[in-house]
């Protein structure tokens, strides 16, 4: 099981504030109704976006098929050089 | 205040205006624009009506305005106009007054213009005179040059020179002609003389002003000699034919010379008089271009207000006129203070009436928009405007819209372009809109700048998860893959595969998006991107489609009907969750239960688990409707994903499937339940007003589904049915355009930067900076008209689609029609349109 704790809570709470403590601070006003909607929205989608981008990479299936070039590059840079 | 969630409550009213107050109150309404008339008089034609004398004048009012307004633009003096000041609309009897003004205004006008025009003629034949004066001097000379005398001797002959016992006497003609006419005017003369006339010609260097259509036009002086009075005839004649003017020229140089001075004396006059004139004209102008702009507003105001009269019924005793409005429940205050205030201005003592009234057509929709939801609730209206009191899916649209277009989009460069572009007009949008640009594609452009803002900012966001910036990832937390080879190794061989089941992968995804390592995996990239925008596709689809069909929930609520909810709504949420959702679950449970195991590696305990047993979503998808079950063919795997699977699908499309009937024959079935209780009872039943009911007060059309035959109800139905069945298995498979869509998106964006940007940074030296110049401009053209204008538009579209059919199908009847009130600043903003 490939999860993270950390960024798992980060985003979640971070959307959460978003689309469930933001709507309650909207402004007053005739278009009060509209702007809860629109948070609460945004939060819904971008949440499941970043989710399932999260999920699917949690237990990948198959790796990245590299050129050697890439790889040594990947190394140097990327840090942990090869031996 | 109402809100955009449903059209606003409208209410049929009757006015009753005194004659009197009419105009004032109408004038009011006008500004407020609130209020709908109905036309109570719609078999008079429009020439029968009480106020076509008034709209009459209004049109030849407008008429002398527009002829101003093009005389003001042919002067090129700039027009006044002052933002944010609307004049009311004027009283009738200042009409005569403004009539009076236009009257004279124009008068003067045109008579200065007729002035100015003839003194031009007069002026352009002087100017020719002089010309021809100045010009024809030269050939004279030439004439009387001694040595010239032998060559006429040769050429006339002995007693060509001795006729008529003195010395040959030419005549001649002199005039002015259109340049272009001079090689087949002397085609002319030869031919119909026969060779026997002398022309000459020079050209006049500046061009002449033609007064009737004041171009500018070039022309030539001409002489032409002659012998007798028969070909004087002639060549007159042919003068006449090409439009050439003629000008009496004396013989004697000394008569030539004071001719000439004379006129040029008349032309200094002349132009003296001219620039009066014109001095004159333009001084009337510059008065009525500080005005014109309030003119035509006004003017335009009168005639609407008598139009909305014309609409109205007047009563027997003729004192009154009688109206007939839809006006939004919630504004009614406001539209008593408004008719008050008319009431007040026009001196009127007997207060205007308005009157509630009972209906039973269906009042128009009307959504109170702002500038930044109007873009949105046109998206809808396009495919058709609400029915009344329906859900409006234009405040669900303002987010669901840019978020499936920049699901499409994803990528964060082209994304900041585009979002740059739209925040750019929401910034600049006072003086945007103040400029009134008149380029049909500019003011689509500008009309949508939230949406465009909107759709760039979530572009941002999804390319951001993709990890794509035109094409090159960004690493920002630290890839969760690393390399485990040794030198040798990675020197030895060309393709190298990561292993997730090993030390490569951290056994912890990225935190943020996909991981910046797949960008740069270009043999296998597609199809992990593949299946992973694959999966998310019908993920986002069948989230946005339940979501329609619960829309659908809270308007069988509003409405009232409660057997919808039963026989419609809950086994169309039943169907779509337990096939659908249900295969959206297997995608989750196959993203957390398949993988590497951390600490054992390769192990063959761990098998089951493992990536190798992982099954194919839409094989196990196809099997479940089918009721088949595959037999693993990998040695080792569990046929199924977990415990129990065949039977719950089993038993998922068994009831999915029982949903069907239900949704079929339920509402007839009920349907004729309720007539054969009415017809046992004798009245009308409770549930039958709530099958129809149209809440707010409104009442129902009673009549209106009794007499609908059952065959007809069980037609509608079936196609209702069919409809949503098939449609749900369509609909999820037409999301999967935006995983194409997505695809070709980030495809175009690689290969315009392996064609050309990547070719310019790997040029070295100082050359390769010119070429990385030049093919920088190219990479930039193409990311722009291709990348963002045209994949953006086409992932416009598809975006709409969506929203049109996949998701408003579910819940939107689009059946009703848009509430137009009379309201001064649509007239006005509809007829500066017009004119520009």
């Amino acid at each position: 099981m490939g999860a993270s704790f950390v960024p798992i809570t980060v985003f979640t709470v971070l959307w959460g504030v978003v689309g469930i403590v933001c709507p309650f601070f909207a402004p007053k006003g005739p278009n009060r109704g509209i702007i809860q909607v629109v948070l609460m929205l945004t939060a819904a989608t971008c949440w499941l976006f970043w989710l399932c981008a999260y999920m699917a990479q949690m237990n990948p299936l198959i790796g990245p098929r590299l050129s050697n070039e890439t790889l040594i590059w990947i190394a140097r840079t990327w840090g942990k050089p090869y031996a | 205040m109402g809100s955009l969630f449903r059209s606003e409550e409208m209410t049929l009213c009757q006015l009753f205006l005194q004659s009197e107050a009419a105009y004032a109150c109408v004038s009011e309404l006008g500004e407020l624009g609130l209020v709908q008339f109905r036309d109570l008089n719609p078999d008079v034609n429009a020439f029968q009506r009480k106020f076509v004398n008034e709209v009459r004048r209004c049109d030849e009012m407008e008429r002398k305005l527009r002829y101003l307004e093009k005389e003001i633009r042919r002067d090129g003096i700039p027009m006044l106009e002052i933002p944010g000041e609307c004049p009311e609309a004027p009283q009738p009897r200042e009409m005569i007054d403004l009539e009076a003004t236009f009257e004279k205004l124009e008068n003067e006008l045109r008579e200065v213009n007729q002035n100015a025009e003839a003194l031009k003629r007069n002026y352009l034949e002087l100017t020719e005179l002089k010309h021809i004066l100045r010009k024809t001097q030269v050939f004279f000379d030439e004439m009387a040059d001694p040595s010239r005398e032998e060559e006429q001797v040769t050429l006339l002959g002995e007693e060509g020179l001795m006729a008529g016992g003195q010395a040959l006497k030419l005549g001649f003609v002199a005039g002015v002609i259109l340049r272009e006419r001079i090689p087949a005017f002397e085609r002319m003369l030869w031919r119909a003389c026969r060779g026997n006339v002398f022309l000459r010609q020079a050209e006049i260097d500046t061009p002449l002003e033609d007064p009737s259509s004041s171009d500018q036009v070039y022309k030539s002086v001409f002489i032409i000699f002659f012998q007798g009075d028969q070909l004087k005839t002639r060549v007159k004649k042919i003068c006449e034919g090409f439009r050439a003017t003629l000008y009496p020229c004396p013989e004697a140089p000394a008569d030539r010379r004071e001719m000439a001075m004379g006129v040029m004396t008349r032309i200094e006059d002349l132009n003296t008089v001219l620039g009066q004139t014109q001095d004159h004209r333009h001084r009337v102008l510059v008065a009525a271009a500080k005005n014109i702009k309030n003119w035509f507003v006004k003017v335009r105001k009168i005639k609407a207000i008598y139009h909305t009269l014309n609409l109205f019924n007047l009563d027997v005793t003729q004192k009154c006129l009688i109206a007939e409005c839809w006006v939004p429940a919630l504004d009614m205050e406001t539209i008593q203070l408004a008719l008050r205030r008319g009431t007040e201005r026009s001196g009127s003592s007997v207060p205007p009436i308005l009157n509630r009234m009972e209906t039973l057509e269906d009042p128009p929709t009307y959504n109170r928009n702002n500038k930044f939801t109007i873009a949105f609730q046109n998206l809808i209206y396009a495919y058709g405007v609400a029915t009344y009191r329906e859900v409006n899916p234009a405040p669900y649209t303002i987010i669901t819209f840019p978020f499936l277009f920049a699901v499409m989009f994803g990528d964060l460069g082209h994304g900041a372009l585009m979002a740059a572009f739209g925040f750019w007009m929401c910034y600049k949008e006072k003086p945007l809109q103040a400029k009134k640009i008149d380029s049909e594609i500019w003011n689509i452009f500008f009309g949508g700048r939230y949406i465009i803002l909107l759709m760039g900012l979530f572009s941002m966001y999804t390319g951001l998860i993709y990890n794509d910036i035109f094409s090159k990832s960004l690493n920002i937390f630290g890839s969760s893959w690393q390399n485990n080879y040794n030198k040798t190794f990675l020197a030895e061989n060309k393709l190298l595969q990561l292993n997730p089941d090993s030390e490569d992968y951290l056994q912890v995804p990225y935190p943020f998006g996909i991981d910046p390592v797949w960008q740069l995996a270009e043999a296998n990239k597609i199809i992990f991107m593949n299946a992973y925008k694959m999966k998310i596709s019908i993920i986002i689809g069948v989230f946005h489609m339940l979501f329609g069909v619960c829309l659908s929930l809270w308007n069988h609520i509003y409405f009232k009907r409660r057997i919808s909810i039963y026989v419609e709504f809950i086994p169309q949420i039943i169907f779509l969750t337990l096939l659908f959702f249900y295969m959206v679950l297997l995608m989750f449970i196959k993203w957390v239960s398949y993988g590497a195991t951390p600490g054992h590696f390769g192990e063959e305990d761990y098998v089951k688990t493992s990536s190798f047993c992982a099954p194919s979503i839409l094989i196990t998808f196809i099997n479940m409707m089918l009721f088949k079950t595959d037999e693993n063919t990998r040695p080792k795997c569990d046929p199924t994903m977990f415990a129990g699977q065949i039977g719950l699908q089993k038993f998922f499309v068994i009831v999915a499937l029982l949903c069907v009937p239900v949704m079929l024959f339920g509402k007839p079935y009920f349907i004729m339940q309720e007539r054969k209780k009415r017809a046992l009872q004798g009245q009308q039943p409770l549930a039958e007003t709530a099958e129809n009911g149209t809440a707010g007060g409104a009442p129902v059309p009673a009549s209106h589904h009794h007499d609908e035959d059952i065959s007809e109800v069980f037609i509608h139905q079936a196609i209702h049915t069919i409809e949503y069945v098939l449609g749900s298995i369509s609909h999820t498979a037409s999301y999967l355009r935006l995983w194409a869509l997505s695809l070709a998106h980030a495809q175009l964006a690689e290969v315009a930067w392996n064609m050309l940007l990547r070719k310019g940074l790997m040029s070295g030296g100082y050359e390769g900076g010119v070429f990385l110049y030049v093919v920088f401009a190219g990479w930039a053209a193409i990311s722009i008209s291709i990348l963002v204008l045209m994949e953006g538009l086409s992932a416009f579209l598809h975006t709409l689609r969506l929203h049109w059919v996949e998701f408003q199908s579910k819940f939107y009847a689009g059946e009703g029609y848009l509430f137009q009130p009379f309201s001064f600043e649509v007239i006005l903003d509809s007829a500066g349109q017009g004119e520009e």
